[in-house]
């Protein structure tokens, strides 16, 4: 018997209210030290490397909002399931151009698909869920696929 | 048209990561990430049960894009990455990188990357697709 109901499955596709990310040199240089990055480009903020963009997704949000394990409150594309466990799952990016200091992105997130499998301890659900990061003009940038699985 | 030389089996010279308390801290800080995980040890230890300080996921993804393009040098660019965290890092983890060229197809290459701790346990696997041509 699946886990995924019709109402669950009706999700798909769901979006949120696109924001937009500005980013400034000073964040890429900062970001660049705190990897450990060799590239020039990047020491000096002339371009992001890629995995800058996990930063995008960080609410920014009041002190008293964040949950007692410091973390910000999850995404409300994150369906009610019947398995509560979240765990990552990976993420996959397609490059389309180079971010650079000065940009301003606008992020569009939408909950993508829904699947299970049998796992060996019991049922996942996989959540797959877009990112796309475009300019203000709607040039792609770059498109994340980001998965979590509940068990 | 680049001179770039790439063949099947090609290998990444290896990298190790071990990032320390400052990394870590500062890592956290430029993503804007104030999970306990990353520098709360008592929390760490007694509410989640885990006995150090975790590494981050996306750090060492970020990790083994760094060593493509240090491998691609000025010879192309990454036009594709996908990476997936296996199993829990810890400060004081000594996170070993390593890659080859597993498919090359006219201006472009696939590559498997791993991240492997001190135990030979990898804890991060990943591919990444690049495209050959003078990086702007």
């Amino acid at each position: 018997m699946s886990l995924l109901t019709d109402e669950i499955r009706a999700l798909i596709g769901t979006e949120v209210a696109p924001f937009e990310f500005e980013v400034s040199r000073n964040d890429i240089r900062k970001y660049a030290v705190a990897t450990g990055q060799r590239q020039q480009r990047y020491l000096d903020g002339d371009e992001a490397p890629l995995m800058f963009l996990f930063s995008a997704m960080m609410p920014v949000i009041p002190l008293s909002e964040l949950l007692p394990d410091g973390r910000q409150p999850d995404s409300p594309l994150i369906p009610e399931l019947p398995l509560k466990r979240i765990m990552a799952g990976g993420s996959e990016y397609q490059v389309h151009g180079r971010i650079l200091p000065g940009q301003v992105l606008v992020c569009r997130q939408k909950l993508a698909d829904l699947y299970e499998k049998q796992g060996g301890s019991g049922p996942l659900i996989f959540m797959v869920f877009e990112n796309r990061f475009e300019t203000r003009d709607g040039e792609p940038v770059v498109t994340e696929l980001l998965t979590r699985i509940a068990r | 048209m680049s001179t770039f030389q790439v063949a099947v089996g090609d290998t990444l010279e290896t990298r190790s990561f071990a990032a320390d308390s400052v990394q870590l801290f500062l890592y956290n800080a430029a993503i804007w990430n104030p999970h306990r995980i990353h520098y709360d040890l008592p929390y760490t230890r007694e509410t989640e049960g885990h006995p150090q300080l975790l590494i981050d996921g996306p750090l060492q993804g970020d990790w083994l894009t760094q060593m493509v393009e240090e491998w691609l040098g000025t010879h192309g660019v990454l036009t594709a990455f996908a990476y997936s965290n296996r199993m829990a890092a810890y400060l004081g983890d000594v996170l070993t990188g390593a890659g080859q060229v597993t498919e090359c197809e006219g201006q472009s290459a696939t590559l498997s990357l791993t991240l492997n701790n001190q135990n030979n346990q990898t804890t991060t696997v990943a591919t990444a697709r690049v495209r050959f041509q003078a990086r702007p």
